[in-house]
């Protein structure tokens, strides 16, 4: 599955200033698998020495935080769109 | 004078310049201001602090700026009330409520981060400032650019109160509202931030912005005679304003201006958004975010990305905390409206109600010193409380009509009875 990543400021310096890239995978533990194969040590600022998604890493399948959906295993479609936002604050 | 060191994770530790930043590179957390707390403390004092107006810049050795205040003059400094008649009715003796329903210019405790933002945004050079809020926040960042002389867009999700829609776009600024929740507007104004290089204040102005929250309790203290209160009830949506409070009385401490005993810190939430209680009741770190259904709109947060540093700071004071239906928040307001003449938005609903559950519980005590936060103002929130307060009579233009109706009322007697 062909996917197109956004990714935010702090990480573009592992994608050569870009600010969209390419993935491939049909989870989203798989697409992350496949950015750290293109711009090596870009897992590690997104999961931690668990295996888990950061605290202060939210990330978005076609806008949803993939947190109420299946986390890492939510399941990806070609042409789906993939967010990664640092978490801010709101509110009060 | 600026007494600023640097940025600094506050996870992983690693330091950064004073830069409009506000995510470590490393580990994606948030970046905190350090501070030389030895040339503060021997800058300050309670009496230089007095005679300064009385503006949230009177404790501008503890904020984050390099000049002078470019906004805000009038913001901050808001009473601080014995709550005598609600007091009685509680059994409580010394509560209180810090009072930004009367916050300059736009009501609410956001003029006090705003003025902090929006100083810095002009130090670092922007002319654009922009916000993702679910009203307060925009109305203040849309008031404070227009004096400043700022550009100024506010991205807001559909659906909020219609007040605030018009309560930012009549300072000029361009308002922009998004299908969808509040987090779908962070995430979105995330990226916008990234491409077009503006000042949003909550994104990457953030670490300066949130600082501008310590204000709210270094005036408690001020205005307590120089002293922490026993326990201080605080709203928690993103999770800004309570560790900010914390912040600032373990600050007053360490520069010498407060001594004495510690306080405790309570957080409160609408049980329609609660993730941050439900992590405090269960005993975990781990906030699992939620999908908000609450009349306390501006406290909205499903996903609260500061939710882990008001566990902390909760749980370090030997406090606590809880949450508020929405029957719960509206009785709250009346009551709060009914005693002390005060009228607070759901958000101050919230924070009252908590409290109400804090006393009951025993948690806090009929003698000691409380504070309820209440940081927003009911008259820009009618709609949540109209269906729910009694419709007036309506009589024709005669006295008689009126000597009935009083007579019906059952208050005719005691009027009689006095005159």
């Amino acid at each position: 599955m062909a996917v197109r990543v956004r990714v935010p400021t702090p990480l573009r310096r592992f994608t050569g200033g870009e600010g969209e890239v390419p993935a491939e995978g049909s989870s989203i533990r798989q697409v992350i698998e496949d950015l750290e194969k293109r711009h090596a040590g870009i897992r590690e600022r997104l999961l931690d020495d668990k295996g888990e998604i950061r605290r202060f890493v939210n990330i978005y399948l076609n806008g949803d935080d993939v947190r109420f959906l299946d986390s890492l295993n939510s399941k990806v479609k070609d042409g789906d769109d993939i967010s990664i936002v640092p978490a801010i604050a709101g509110g009060v | 004078m600026s007494y600023i060191t640097n940025l600094k994770c506050k996870e992983c530790g690693q330091e950064y310049p004073v830069a409009p930043l506000h995510v470590c590179e490393t580990c994606f957390g948030p970046l905190e201001v350090g501070y030389d707390y030895a040339k503060i403390r021997a800058a300050i004092s309670r009496e230089k602090i007095e005679s300064r107006p009385r503006n949230l810049w009177r404790y501008r050795e503890l904020l984050p700026v390099d000049g002078e205040a470019e906004a805000g003059p009038h913001s901050g400094f808001t009473p601080l009330v014995h709550c005598k008649r609600l007091g009685a009715e509680l059994g409580m003796k010394h509560l209180y409520v810090k009072d930004d329903t009367v916050n300059h210019p736009t009501l609410s405790y956001k003029d006090r981060v705003v003025s902090v933002a929006i100083t810095k945004a002009r130090e670092f050079g922007f002319t654009t400032v922009s916000c993702a809020s679910t009203g307060n926040l925009a109305t203040a960042v849309a008031a404070h650019a227009a004096r400043a002389g700022l550009k100024c867009f506010i991205f807001m999700p559909e659906g909020v109160e219609a007040g605030k829609i018009v309560g930012s776009t009549i300072y000029g600024a361009q308002v922009i509202t998004i299908r969808g929740n509040y987090d779908d507007v962070n995430r979105l104004c995330s990226e916008i931030a990234d491409k077009y290089g503006w000042a949003f204040v909550n994104i990457n102005l953030r670490p300066y912005y949130t600082e501008g929250a310590k204000t709210f309790g270094f005036e408690v203290a001020e205005q307590l005679g120089w002293k922490l209160p026993d326990h201080i009830v605080v709203p928690t949506a993103g999770g800004t304003i309570l560790p900010k409070v914390a912040k600032a009385f373990k600050e007053l401490k360490e520069v010498g201006l407060v001594k004495g005993p510690e306080f405790k810190i309570y957080s409160a939430q609408a049980a329609g958004s609660a993730p941050v209680i439900h992590a405090l009741h269960k005993g975990v770190d781990l906030i699992t975010p939620v999908k908000p259904d609450t009349i306390a709109k501006s406290i909205a947060i499903g996903n609260p990305a500061d939710g882990y540093y008001v566990l902390r700071a909760v749980r370090e004071s030997g406090g606590w905390g809880d949450s508020a239906t929405d029957p719960e928040i509206i009785e709250a307001i009346k009551l709060l409206a009914r005693t002390e003449g005060i009228f607070a938005e759901p958000a101050g609903g919230t924070t009252l109600a908590v409290a109400l559950k804090l006393i009951k519980q025993g948690r806090i005590k009929p003698d000691e010193t409380t504070v309820v936060s209440i940081t927003g103002n009911g008259y820009k929130t009618l709609e949540a409380v109209a269906g729910a307060i009694e419709r007036p009579f309506v009589i024709d233009a005669r006295l008689g009509e009126f000597d009935a109706l009083f007579e019906r009322l059952g208050d005719g007697k005691r009027a009689a009875a006095s005159a």
